[in-house]
Order: structure tokens, then sequence, then C-alpha cells
């Protein structure tokens, strides 16, 4: 494991509470909205823009920028807010979220959001999407590296399978899939609706290298993506083991969250329980 | 007017891999995505001559059009080549959501259109294409008419910024075109002019409605012919004019008459200048196994049966 100091992990740390208080502010407002995924993916996603990814807010069209995919569209809070605190666009823009004429929309709009690297909502395309970007990456013999968030329901999908196979025929060293196993998808828990495991030895099965870690432990993050940099030859999957709705406490595992915005008696407990955690770190 | 035919009949499938290896050799940006079929494509003629441009995905035609637009969201111009049916109807959805909607440059080129498939039968002759594709915001329709025509189209597809869906036949159709002819995305060309009715064709249908006009010009009508090879954007003033001059239009298509050619330029003349219409295609039925020619035939899609259309609607038209 990196050698990460505990100023750069309580940094990070913060972060993830202001981003997840942005989630359930956005959420809230539009009484709409996917919290739970969100809140799974928050680690994952504040490692990325705020270590990990070489973006230039102030370019987003950078030719040579690392790409971050989000797959699993519905979970777009977090990426907004992500991309918001990191500079794309104005925080305060984060509570037009899924309102008449907004840049941010219900799904993730390639275009028109700046930062947003691909078109989600109907689920398992990302990955393909990714291959594309990766496969671009190795014609240009660029060093731009791909990173692609997929949820765990979109390991339902054939398309995931698909895209899983061609990663892997063309040795795309330069792209690596994170899934964000918090077990549950809409309409219950994952091995209910559609059994996964044993689904590291699946991906393995597809010739990916592939690494298990705590979804919300940065240290483990960070460094499954310093060893997904280091893997030569093939893809790397990280199966990020997470929870549903992370962080509030009467949100956790809980189904319902998956596409629930909180009442308001809710969004002020949220919000405290959140202030809370902030004072700890 | 000179009479139609005899022409050469060419593979569209042949042009279309000659074009795209020329286009290769113009444009670095150019890469090429398969699946399983680029042989039968000729695709697979600017694999061997870029290989480190071309991707055959297998048969995983979702993955193959979602890899398209990764490749054009980095900049690429992606091609992606593959029978109708699965390059339209099998990913209909991943085409609306990674290409249209992100109007990406991702060109879908795709043989096998129609009845004219052949013996494969029902599965693999891909009928509702058209209106599936024209359905779909920000996107481009081309349906060439000929070899020529095909080439001109990926040229064409190229130069255009944003998704384009190209459908055209496996079977050797006539020549009606020469390389060396303009081709503008949105604009219809007339291929015969005439002031009594107007035949508006696309696709091998072209040829059969310069038959039947042919067979109209013995009985002394003048039928104007109109290749719409743009099937969208439609070039409205070319057809406006045209049923404006002669009142009365036929379509005809290799394709379901529900959402076809036909069906867009009544919808657009109903708004501009309603004339009497007839449509010849397929009457909203599955195909089947048999012989190009034979498929059109029992089906209704020949230069006889435009003809007898183009009867019915004078006479609703009225002399």
């Amino acid at each position: 494991m990196g050698d990460y100091s505990d100023e750069l992990i309580r940094n990070l740390r913060r972060k993830a509470v202001l981003l997840r208080k942005h989630i359930i502010r956005m959420t809230h407002n539009v009484q709409s909205g996917h919290p739970g995924g969100s809140m799974s993916s928050t680690e994952i996603v504040t490692a990325l823009y705020f270590h990990v990814l070489r973006v230039d807010p102030k370019n987003p069209g950078w030719a040579n920028r690392d790409r971050f995919v989000m797959s699993k569209g519905h979970a777009c809070p977090v990426w907004y807010a992500a991309l918001a605190e990191r500079g794309f666009f104005p925080v305060d823009e984060l509570l037009t979220f899924r309102k008449i004429n907004s840049r941010l929309q219900g799904h993730p709009e390639l275009g028109t959001t700046p930062g947003v690297e691909n078109p989600a909502g109907a689920e398992g395309q990302g990955l393909s999407f990714s291959v594309g970007l990766a496969l671009a990456a190795r014609v240009d013999h660029e060093p731009w590296h791909v990173y692609c968030l997929m949820g765990d329901g979109e390991q339902d999908v054939g398309q995931t399978w698909e895209a899983a196979m061609a990663a892997a025929k063309y040795g795309l060293d330069n792209l690596t899939a994170i899934i964000d196993r918090n077990g549950i998808q809409q309409e219950g828990r994952t091995e209910d609706i559609m059994p996964l495991e044993p689904l590291a030895e699946k991906w393995e099965a597809f010739n990916w290298h592939v690494l298990t870690i705590d979804g919300h432990d940065f240290r483990q993050v960070l460094a499954a993506f310093e060893e997904a940099q280091r893997t030569k030859g093939r893809p790397t999957a990280i199966i990020a083991r997470t929870v549903k709705g992370k962080g509030i406490s009467f949100m956790e595992n809980k189904i319902k969250y998956h596409g629930a915005a909180t009442t308001q008696e809710e969004f002020r407990q949220a919000l405290a329980e959140l202030d809370a955690l902030e004072a700890t770190i | 007017m000179t009479a139609a035919g005899p022409w050469k009949m060419e593979s569209q499938r042949a042009y279309f891999g000659r074009a795209l290896v020329e286009l290769g050799k113009r444009e670095p940006d150019v890469v090429v995505v398969g699946a399983d079929t680029s042989e039968s494509l000729r695709s697979l003629e600017f694999g061997k001559a870029f290989p480190d441009r071309f991707f055959n995905l297998g048969i995983a035609e979702p993955n193959m059009i979602s890899v398209a637009a990764g490749l054009a969201a980095a900049g690429k111009i992606a091609f992606a080549a593959t029978y109708s049916v699965f390059g339209s109807a099998h990913t209909y959805n991943i085409i609306r959501q990674n290409v249209a909607y992100p109007k990406l440059n991702v060109k879908i080129f795709s043989s096998h259109a129609g009845l004219s498939v052949g013996p494969d039968g029902a599965t693999h002759q891909m009928n509702e294409d058209i209106g599936l594709m024209r359905g779909l915001p920000r996107m481009t329709v081309l349906v060439p008419a000929d070899g020529p025509q095909t080439a001109k189209c990926v040229d064409a597809a190229a130069a255009q910024q944003g998704p384009v869906y190209c459908r055209f036949s496996r079977a050797n159709v006539p020549t009606l075109t020469s390389l060396d002819d303009p081709f503008t995305i949105g604009k219809a060309y007339v291929m015969r002019d005439g002031s009594d009715i107007a035949l508006v064709g696309c696709g091998l249908m072209v040829a059969r409605c310069l038959q039947a006009a042919d067979a109209l010009a013995r009985n002394g009508i003048e039928a104007r012919v109109i290749n719409l090879a743009s099937a969208k954007p439609i070039d409205v003033p070319t057809i406006a004019k045209a049923a404006r001059e002669t009142g009365a239009v036929v379509t005809a298509e290799e394709h379901t008459v529900v959402h076809g050619i036909g069906a867009a330029v009544a919808s657009l003349l109903a708004e501009d200048h309603p004339v009497p219409m007839a449509f010849v295609g397929v009457q909203d039925v599955f195909g089947e196994s048999g012989e190009a020619d034979e498929l059109l035939e029992k089906y209704g899609l020949t230069a006889e049966k435009i003809e007898e259309a183009a009867h019915r609607v004078l006479k609703l038209r009225g002399a």
C-alpha cells in the first residue's frame, strides 16, 4: 500500500463530507434523484478528482487529460458535486440539478456540463464507451488514462461483458474499471435480483487484473489506483466494497434510498450527521 | 428523355470498402469498428490498409456502437459498419444515448438493408431502419441509390460533424450515377425531368422509378424522378417544388411504408402543398427467403407497381 500522508487523507475525508452535503442538498432541493448510489461512490470520486486525475478545470477539453467515465449515470449528483468543487462550474449551480433550463441533467449529458465526459442513463454502456476512449489514446500513443465507474447493478447488463472482453482483447492497461459494489439495485439486493458472485472471479476469467478493496477507505482506494496504473498488458478492475447511502445513518444499506430524496426532517438530520462527522476529521 | 438502362450492376459494398481506404489515406483521424462482418462489408480493406485504426469487436454490436462513440469523443471520426439489422434496431438505444444524444462523430454504415438481402430471410431483411433512424434527433440518414453514391456518402459523412446513418443493399444494384456527380447531404437529385407526376425513390428503387417513368412516357405521361438519397434532412424545396409543379407524387422505397421516406414526404407535403400520393414499399409485413428479384416482385417493389400507383394518383388528382 502506498505511503499517504495523514494530511492528504484528512483533506480527502473533508472533501468527501462536503460532496455528501451537496448530494443531500441537490436531491432534497428537487425531491428526486439518486442519493444512495452517489454516497456509496463518494470516496472513489473524491480520490479521483482531488488526487488522481490529471484534469484542468479551466480547460475541460484539454486533449491529454485523463478521462473519468461515469457509467452509473444515476449517481451523477456526486459527479456534479466533485466537478463544481474542483472548479469546472460554480458551486451555486448545483441547486439547479434536475430543474428546467439546467446544465445539470438528471442523467449526464455530454457537451452541456463542463467536465462531464460521457452520456449515461441506460445502464451498461459506459465501459464500452471507455474502451473506445482507451483505444483512441492508444492509436495516438497518448499517455492519458481512462477510469470508468460502474454500479454493481450494471453487472447484469450483457454489454458490460462485451466491453470486458474487448478491453482484454486489446490489453487496455490504460483503462481502469471501478465497480461500486454496494450490493443494492433499484428493486432489492443484487444477490436476490440477479446473483453476481463470484464477481472477482468473473472479472479474472475475463482476463482482467482484479483488486478488491474497501471503497470507503481512502488509503485502499488510492493504492488500488496506483496498482492499476502500474499494471501493464491488461486492464484493471477494482471491486470497491461499499455501503449504499454511506455516511447517513438512516440511509445506509436501505434499498429505498436508491432513488428517494430526504423529507424535511431527514434532511436536517442528514446535514447534522455530516456536520458532526466533519468535526471529528 | 433517354431510356432507363441497361445499367451496369455493381456492389455498393465494394464502393464502400474502396472509399473507406481512400478516406483513411487522406484523413488520419478516421477509425473503423466492425462486428464479425467486416469482410462481407468490405470494411476489412480498411483494416488491412490501417491495422492500427481498425477494431473487430466480435458479435457484440451494442459494444461496437459505444466503442465507436468513445473513439469519437476522443476526436476520432469513427465508422461502424455491419448489417443493417444490427446497426439499427439491435443497437437502437445505444445509438440513441451514445451517438445521437451527445452528437458524436459516429458514422454507421449498414449494408444488407431491405428485402434484397434475399435467402437469409426476414430476420436479416431490415425494412424498418430508415424510420427508426429518422426518429432520432440529431441523426442524418442517407440511402444511396448505387455504388458511386455510396462512396460519395462515405466522404460526405466524414466531412460532416455529427452522427450519420447510411444504409445500402447486399445485392448488386444498377449504377445510375458517377463518382464525378455532386453529392451533398440534404439535397435530393432530379434524375429525370417531367411535369405530370413526381416519382420519389431511394436506394435501389430509384432505378425502378426510372423504369416506371419510361413506361409512363410511352403513355404520354412525363414523370419527374427524384433520388431522395438524403432521407434526413430532406430537401424540402425540391420535393415541394415537384409537388407544386406536378400535383401528384408516388414514393418508392425498399422499406416499410409505415414510417419510411413515403411517410416523411407525405408529412412535409401535408404542411406545404398537399397532393394525392401513393406509397410503394413493404406493406407492414415481414419478408421471407427467396432471391432478391423474386422478393422485390412478390412484395410489390417493382417498376410495374410504381407505374400502377402513378395511374391511381393521377386519377385522384384529375386530369
